[in-house]
């Protein structure tokens, strides 16, 4: 098998910080080739410097097709073949579907626009993959994952003899991701080179001939994907081993935080029917479609359920609003931290503060800067925040930190329940294992919690029950330890 | 219904002719005046300005900026073009010339500044606003040109109708000018590949770049476009009114901005149509004309259009949020 592109010696450093040291790729043609790392270990340097994004330092050799090149500028890397898909996917929401795949028909010196060619290779790339978009929609008002298949036509469009997906399954469900990882092997087989980057390293497995792993912008090696499994590769990516249990079962009586009986919602779930305990961490998991999180929001008082019940201490409840949740000590923290649960140009203090900040008040309704102290070193020391000064703003912070200031600014409001939706999306190893911890700890300390997930060892290893939700139902309640990884997962797919 | 049809009908400027017809309708009952014919000359000549600029500031807006300079540079353009005219006989395509050069650096000037400070077109705009109406304050002492070469005040136009008083109904220089405007805009939005990129660069700034567009390049066009068309505006304005005044267009700027938004446009860019703008233009011209028909004082009409804002607003705001609950139930499912 002949190598596509070939990277040696390439080193590259930011303002004195090393980036890469002497990194070497090599990328054979029609390979799924993973790259992975935590965050931090030089992985979209690497992609930046392939995409002609970074010039590396003197002294690296960029091989394309046995071609060495005296340098890489972004124009020579995408008439190379080169594609890359971003996390973001740098579509354009206010186009149609035909015209974001066709974009590069618009670029050049002004000439007109010939719609029926711009319509004729969105087609043909929508055919190549098998696959069918409606191409006049505009990409705004498509489901995320039919976005990303907007952003793989369009790299085939352009001619992609190599395509690099940066964290292309992060905001996936299983099903899409699924798919995804199918139409990855249809690019293989098309002769495409494709590079993958992903935290989630089971699917890594799946679908790779072979990985590459960066730790600290070193290369350890790239080994066999035969060779290596998930928990290997966790050890290498961090230097740390990971052994999960399952938490402990057996647990002393406590009193019941809420209970659920015969909850339903038209449309969304029907007949829903459990209870979490102080101190218990209950995991909700399921398909997209499958009810758990409008099932989530009506426990936060934002989707008001048909029928049923809610009880708080065993006393029932109505929620009019999701005032009244947080009220009776209801926290939610959303799927989507970024858009709904920070506001990334502010500090970390006001951002922790925000869900209590008119309790911080004093009579005259201005802030008592004692208590905003208080406030946000209990946030920071609880959930080991690592920042410098609580006045950067929270942007600053990697994800896995901000993430952390999500579940801080909801504990300030002192919850007796808190509800995660999908709590470690986007976040490495370590930093998922840091919030794991903390979700333990802060149920050890008495609180109730709901953590909703995608991800089967995720519910598995962390949860004392686990709750299937199958179209709006319950499909089974699950005792990890008692049943296996692999039930649970068959009665999810179900 | 057919399908294709239903979805126009859904449109924005579908409600929108919908309301313009229902406002016709009102003023072809209450005053007889309305639909003459030369009503329609009349009110087409006084919008003239306002829609030619409408559709420069629709193509700024477009790319998520804005220009809240464009009366300032138009009011320079009219005054410099129109005192050299009465010095040197330098006829139409003369101070056509100058009118639009004067624009056309005006307006790259801005998007200079918008692409080298990096910073909001609105504070940019209202800074150079007020530059340009210094300077031209301090040169003229705010003094008004009355006297305007013959040439000029005679215009260009094509009568096709004298009635028997001896009024002439004639398609002149106003209303040319804003069809043409309004053309060349639409071919340059709907049909260049430049267009395109102004509706990316609108939808996605970092994605364009990524794809390889020159978004400095697109600012300096769209901004050189506005300014350009300011400086031809000034001159269908100073004809219009046969003379020039250093501060007649003052404020002018916010009809505008509103027209345009009336017509659909989003100010965070992205999306916006030529149609719409016309549409939106024509509200207000038929509003402020038909006040004026009923008698109605020229303060209740400031009062109106503002409602007519408010409400388009509103319209706008229920639309979008009825598409999304289509688009979430579409991606569900």
């Amino acid at each position: 098998m002949t190598d596509f592109l070939q990277l040696e010696g390439v080193s590259k450093a930011f303002g004195g910080v090393r980036a890469l040291s002497e990194v070497s790729l090599a990328l054979r043609t029609g390979e799924v080739h993973c790259l992975c790392g935590q965050n931090g270990c030089g992985k979209s340097t690497l992609i930046k410097i392939i995409s002609g994004v970074h010039r590396p330092e003197p002294g690296a050799r960029i091989r394309i097709d046995g071609e060495t090149l005296a340098q890489l500028t972004p124009a020579e890397s995408t008439r190379r073949g080169i594609q890359v898909i971003y996390q973001d996917l740098s579509l354009f929401p206010n186009l149609t579907v035909a015209e974001n795949i066709a974009v590069g028909l618009h670029g050049g010196p002004v000439k007109p626009v010939n719609w029926k060619r711009i319509r004729q290779v969105a087609e043909a790339a929508m055919k190549r993959i098998q696959v069918q978009l409606p191409a006049e929609a505009k990409v705004a008002d498509l489901a995320i994952a039919q976005k990303q298949l907007v952003a793989i036509c369009r790299a085939l469009a352009a001619d992609a003899r190599l395509v690099i997906m940066d964290e292309p399954t992060s905001s996936l469900t299983r099903t899409e991701v699924d798919a995804l990882l199918a139409l990855t092997l249809e690019l293989k087989r098309k002769g495409i080179t494709i590079v993958f980057v992903s935290h989630r390293l089971d699917e890594v497995l799946e679908i790779a001939d072979r990985v590459t792993v960066l730790r600290d912008g070193v290369k350890l090696g790239t080994y066999d994907a035969k060779e290596v499994n998930d928990r290997k590769l966790a050890t290498l990516m961090t230097g740390k081993e990971f052994n999960y249990a399952c938490v402990a079962r057996d647990r002393p009586p406590t009193p019941t935080v809420i209970e659920v009986k015969g909850l339903s919602r038209a449309g969304d779930y029907a007949d829903i029917h459990f209870d979490v305990r102080a101190g218990e961490i209950l995991g909700i998991t399921g398909l997209l479609g499958s009810g758990r999180t409008e099932l989530a929001l009506s426990l936060f008082g934002m989707a008001p359920p048909d029928a049923g019940e809610i009880r708080v201490f065993d006393r029932p409840v109505r929620f009019r609003s999701n005032r009244d949740a947080i009220a009776q000590g209801i926290a939610y923290v959303s799927e989507d931290r970024l858009a709904l649960g920070l506001v990334l140009e502010q500090s970390i203090a006001a951002n922790l503060t925000m869900s209590v900040i008119g309790k911080l008040v004093n009579r005259a309704g201005l802030i008592q800067d004692k208590l905003f102290g208080a406030t946000v070193r209990r946030g920071i020391d609880e959930l080991m925040i690592k920042t410098g000064n609580a006045g950067n703003p929270v942007k600053t912070l990697s994800g896995g930190n901000q993430q952390r200031v999500v579940i801080a600014k909801w504990l300030a409001t002192n919850p007796r329940l808190l509800i995660l939706d999908s709590p470690t999306v986007g976040v490495d190893i370590s930093a998922k294992d840091g919030i794991y911890e903390v979700v333990k700890q802060l149920a050890a300390h008495g609180l109730g919690v709901i953590m909703i997930s995608d991800e089967i060892p995720e519910v598995y290893y962390h949860c004392h029950r686990v709750l299937v939700m199958r179209s709006g139902r319950l499909a089974g309640e699950f005792v990890p330890g008692r049943c296996t990884e692999t039930e649970l997962k068959e009665a999810v797919d179900a | 219904m057919p399908e294709p049809f239903k979805r126009l009908a859904q449109t924005h400027e579908a409600r929108l002719l919908l309301v313009i017809l229902a406002m016709a309708a009102i003023l072809l009952v209450a005053t007889p005046e309305f639909a003459t014919l030369q009503n329609l000359v009349d009110v087409l000549s006084a919008n003239a300005f306002i829609g030619i600029m409408s559709a420069g500031l629709l193509v700024v807006i477009i790319t998520g900026g804005i220009d809240l300079s464009f009366a300032a540079t138009a009011s320079v353009a009219q005054y410099a073009a129109l005192t050299i005219a009465n010095r040197a006989g330098i006829g139409w395509p003369g101070v056509f010339a100058i009118a639009l050069a004067i624009g056309l650096v005006l307006g790259l000037l801005n998007g200079v500044f918008v692409n080298s400070l990096r910073t909001s077109a609105l504070i940019v705009t209202i800074a150079t606003m007020n530059v340009f109406y210094g300077i031209l304050l301090t040169l003229t002492h705010g003094a008004d040109i009355f006297a305007l070469p013959d040439w000029f005040n005679a215009g260009i136009e094509f009568v096709f109708h004298t009635d028997e008083q001896g009024a002439k109904l004639a398609v002149n220089f106003q209303i040319i000018t804003v069809c043409v405007v309004f053309a060349l805009t639409w071919l340059l939005l709907k049909r260049t590949n430049i267009g395109r990129q102004i509706y990316a660069v609108g939808g996605n700034p970092e994605a364009a770049q990524r794809v390889g567009f020159r978004v400095g390049g697109i600012n300096l066009l769209v901004y050189g476009y506005m300014g350009a068309l300011a400086g031809v505006a000034s001159l269908v304005q100073a004809q219009f009114v046969q003379s020039v005044s250093p501060t007649a267009l003052v404020g002018r700027e916010l009809d505008v901005v509103a027209a345009v938004v009336i017509g659909g446009t989003s100010l965070s860019g992205g999306s916006g149509t030529v149609l719409g703008t016309i549409l939106g233009v024509t509200l207000i011209a038929i509003l402020k004309n038909g006040l004026i028909l009923l008698g109605v004082s020229s303060y209740w009409s400031m009062f109106s259009t503002g409602l007519v804002i408010i409400g388009a607003v509103i319209m706008m705001a229920l639309e979008t949020r009825k598409h999304r609950v289509v688009a979430e139930k579409g991606g569900a499912a």
